[in-house]
C-alpha cells in the first residue's frame, strides 16, 4: 500500500523533484598498462539515470554488469572517467576538496558485507560516531545522544554501544552499518547489496527497517541488488544493467509485468517462485553462452550475442538508444516487447 | 545436528532447507562420513541401497572411500574450490572415474567428452583441454557435475549448487539437474537456503532449524499449508512478484540460535509468535500431521490460525 501511494506522488511531482541525475557517465579501468597495450575494462559505459526525491530506485543486473561501480561513482568513492553526476544540480565529478566533503554528509552508503565493512578494532559506538566526528560534532554529550538515537532507530540496544563488531550477529552488524549511514541525517543513501550476505529470516528485518526509515526521514535510496524479487518489493522504479549499460528502466510494476527488453524478460523468467504450482508452469528463457568480456564488448547491441530475437545485421551494427515507450518506460532495444 | 531421521527414495529429489547453522551442510557431510574434526557422528545409522542394505557408519575406511564419488556423489557451492586449478577439465573428469573401478581406463577415456556434453558444456572437446580458470562460474559448476555423475551414482548430494551463480546461470543448472534426474534416475538431495529453488526442483522438502528437522513432507503440502511456525514465517518473509499482493514482509524477530547455547524446549520458541508456556519447557517431537507431512511443534499452524489464513498467501 505504502509503495503504491508513494509511486503516485512521485509521478505527480516527477520533473521538479529530481534529486540525482547521472549524465552519460563512463568508468573505465585500465588493465596491464604496458604488456597488454593499455586495454580498458568498460565497467560503466555511457549511463544516464535520474533518481527522484523520496523514491527507491532499484539497480539490478548480474555480476560484472557494473551496477556496484555505478553506485560507487555516484557517491564519489570512485572517479568517473567521463560524464556528470548532478546531485541537487551540482556536478559532483568536478567538485573537489572541502566542498565535496561537505556534500558527502548528504549522501551515504550501506555496504554488502557486514563483516568486512566495519572496523573490527572499533566499538559499535565509535563506528557510528565516526561520521559525526568527521563533520565536526565532537562535544561528548551531543555525540553520545546522536549515536544512541541512531542505534535505537535501527533496532540496536544502546546498551551495546561498547561492544565490538564480532560480538554482533550478521543482521545486527548490518544495522550498525545502517546506523552509521543514518547518523548524519542524509537525504540519499546508496545501498549496495545490503541483504545478500544475510540469512533469509534476517533479510526481511533489514528490508522492513529500510522501508520504515525511508518513510520516517524521507530518504531517497539507490538499492543495488541481484535478487530481483527483493528489488521489486522495495523499489518504486527499477533500472536493469547489462555489460555496463542500462538496457531498461521503468516503474517497478511495469517492468515486472511487461518487460520490453529481451534481457529483462530472460532475467525475470529465470527467477524461481516459492510456490510449487506456479513453478510447475514457469518456463525460463535460457540464454546461450556467457556474458561477453567488458574489455571488448560486442558491437551494436551488447546483448545481441545472446539474444533470442536478435536480427541481423541491425542488432550487430547499430547500438539501440534508450527510448521511451510511453509512461517513462524506456528500453534500449531495436525490437522492444517482441520476445 | 541432533537426532535427524529421514529417507530418500530411489530417483527422488529431496530439498533440505535451513539457514546458516541449521545443520543442513553437516548433515550432508555426515552422509559420506566427511564431518570435519573435531566433529563426530555420535550415533545413529545411515542406511544405503537396496536390496543389499549397508550402514555407512559401519563400513571400513576403504569401503567409505569407494562409496564417495561412485555410488554417492557430492557437489559443493563453490565449484572454483572443488576443481584442481592446474589440471585440465577433461583430465579431472577422467580421474574421477579412475578413482573407482566401474570403468576401465579405456572406457573412462571415451566417456569424458559425452559426460561434458551431457551437462551441456558447449564445444566439449575444446573445454576438455581447458583449465578451470578458463571457464565461467556456471561452466565450472557443470564440469563439477560431469565429474560427480561420471560414475553413475544412485544418489547426488548437492550442497547449495546454485548459490554462487547468477540468476540466469542458476536457471540453467536447475534445468540441468531436473533433466538428469529424469533421464538417469539419480536421486538428489538438494541442500539450499532458497525456498524458491526447492519449489522448483524438489518433490519433498525437509526444513531444518538448530540442527533438527522441524518440518518435512511433500513440497506442495508444506508450501501450501506449512504447519511449523518457522516454515510459515519463512514463506511469508520472502517477496514475490508474480501478482501476489506485496504488503510488508513478515520479519522473524531475533537471530538463529547459537548452537553452543541452545534455548530450552522448542529451539524456535524465542523467535516464535505463536509460542505457549509448554514451548519453552519441553521440546516437541517430530509428529505426523497429515498425509506424509510431519512437524515438530506443540501448536501447529492449523491451530494457531483460522483456516482461511493458513495459506501464507
Amino acid at each position: 500500500m505504502v509503495k503504491v501511494a508513494r509511486q503516485a506522488t512521485s509521478q505527480a511531482t516527477s520533473r521538479e523533484a529530481t534529486l540525482l541525475e547521472v549524465r552519460d557517465v563512463s568508468v573505465h579501468f585500465p588493465i596491464g598498462a604496458g604488456f597488454f597495450g593499455g586495454q580498458v575494462v568498460r565497467a560503466v559505459d555511457g549511463v544516464s539515470l535520474e533518481v527522484r526525491a523520496g523514491e527507491t530506485m532499484g539497480l539490478v543486473g548480474e555480476s560484472g554488469c557494473g551496477k556496484s561501480t555505478l553506485g560507487r561513482v555516484i557517491v564519489q568513492l570512485l572517479p568517473a572517467t567521463s560524464g556528470q553526476v548532478l546531485f541537487r544540480g551540482v556536478d559532483l565529478v568536478r567538485l573537489k576538496g572541502e566542498r565535496l566533503r561537505m556534500m558527502r554528509q548528504d549522501m551515504q552508503m550501506i555496504f554488502q558485507d557486514p563483516y568486512g565493512s566495519l572496523n573490527p578494532r572499533m566499538t559499535a559506538g565509535e563506528i557510528i560516531a565516526e561520521p559525526l566526528r568527521n563533520f565536526g560534532v565532537t562535544r561528548a554529550r551531543g555525540l553520545e545522544r546522536r549515536v544512541t538515537d541512531a542505534m535505537r532507530i535501527c533496532g540496536l540496544n544502546p546498551a551495546y554501544v561498547n561492544r565490538y563488531p564480532h560480538e554482533f550477529s550478521g543482521g545486527q552488524r548490518q544495522r550498525i552499518g545502517i546506523a552509521r549511514a543514518l547518523v548524519l541525517n542524509p537525504t540519499f543513501i546508496v545501498a549496495d547489496e545490503p541483504i545478500s550476505a544475510l540469512d533469509v529470516s534476517i533479510q526481511a528485518q533489514i528490508v522492513n527497517l529500510l522501508d520504515e526509515l525511508q518513510d520516517r526521514f524521507q530518504l531517497t535510496y539507490l538499492f543495488i541488488a541481484h535478487d530481483l524479487s527483493m528489488v521489486h518489493h522495495i523499489s518504486d522504479r527499477v533500472a536493469v544493467m547489462y555489460l555496463g549499460k542500462i538496457v531498461e528502466i521503468a516503474d517497478s510494476n511495469a517492468i515486472y509485468r511487461r518487460p520490453l527488453h529481451p534481457y529483462t524478460k530472460a532475467l525475470l523468467s529465470s527467477i524461481p517462485i516459492p510456490d510449487p504450482d506456479l513453478e510447475a508452469l514457469r518456463r525460463p528463457i535460457l540464454l546461450k553462452g556467457d556474458i561477453p568480456s567488458p574489455i571488448s564488448p560486442p558491437r551494436g547491441c551488447r546483448f545481441h550475442t545472446r539474444c533470442p530475437i536478435a536480427q541481423f545485421p541491425i542488432c550487430a551494427e547499430r547500438e539501440p538508444p534508450l527510448v521511451d515507450a510511453g509512461g517513462g518506460h524506456r528500453a534500449a532495444c531495436h525490437f522492444p516487447g517482441k520476445l | 545436528m541432533d537426532g535427524v531421521s529421514f529417507h530418500v527414495d530411489r530417483g527422488e529429489v529431496v530439498g533440505v532447507v535451513g539457514e546458516s547453522g541449521s545443520g543442513k551442510s553437516v548433515m550432508a557431510l555426515s552422509l559420506l562420513r566427511l564431518v570435519p574434526e573435531p566433529g563426530f557422528i555420535a550415533g545413529g545409522r545411515i542406511l544405503l541401497g537396496a536390496p543389499r542394505q549397508r550402514d555407512v557408519l559401519r563400513l571400513s575406511e576403504d569401503e567409505v572411500r569407494e562409496l564417495r564419488g561412485s555410488d554417492v556423489a557430492m557437489i559443493f557451492q563453490d565449484p572454483t574450490n572443488s576443481l584442481n586449478p592446474i589440471m585440465r577439465v577433461g583430465y579431472q573428469v577422467r580421474e574421477a572415474m579412475a578413482a573407482h573401478q566401474r570403468f576401465t581406463p579405456w572406457q573412462a577415456e571415451r566417456r569424458v567428452i559425452p559426460m561434458l556434453e551431457k551437462v551441456r558444456i558447449l564445444a566439449a572437446r575444446q573445454r576438455a583441454i581447458s583449465f578451470p580458470h578458463q571457464l565461467s562460474g556456471g561452466m565450472r559448476q557443470r564440469a563439477m557435475l560431469a565429474m560427480s555423475l561420471s560414475n553413475e551414482p544412485s544418489l547426488l548430494i548437492a550442497d547449495e549448487p546454485t548459490s554462487s551463480l547468477d540468476v540466469t546461470v542458476q536457471a540453467e543448472v536447475i534445468e540441468l539437474l531436473r533433466d538428469l534426474n529424469r533421464q538417469t534416475g539419480t536421486a538428489i538431495v538438494l541442500i539450499t537456503h532458497d525456498l524458491a529453488v526447492v519449489a522448483s526442483l524438489c518433490t519433498r522438502v525437509i526444513v531444518m532449524y538448530a540442527g533438527r528437522i522441524v518440518e518435512q513432507g511433500p513440497t506442495r503440502r508444506v508450501f501450501k499449508s506449512p504447519q511449523h511456525p518457522y516454515t510459515w514465517s519463512l514463506l511469508r518473509s520472502i517477496p514475490r512478484f508474480d501478482g501476489a499482493p506485496s504488503g510488508p514482509l513478515l520479519s522473524i524477530s531475533g537471530t538463529p540460535p547459537d548452537l553452543a547455547h541452545l534455548p530450552s524446549g522448542c529451539k524456535f520458541h524465542p523467535r516464535c509468535r505463536f509460542r505457549t508456556d509448554q514451548c519453552s519447557a519441553d521440546e516437541p517431537p517430530l509428529e505426523h500431521v497429515t498425509g506424509a507431512q510431519e512437524a515438530r511443534c506443540w501448536v501447529l499452524m492449523r491451530n494457531a490460525l483460522p483456516a482461511e489464513e493458513g495459506d501464507p498467501w
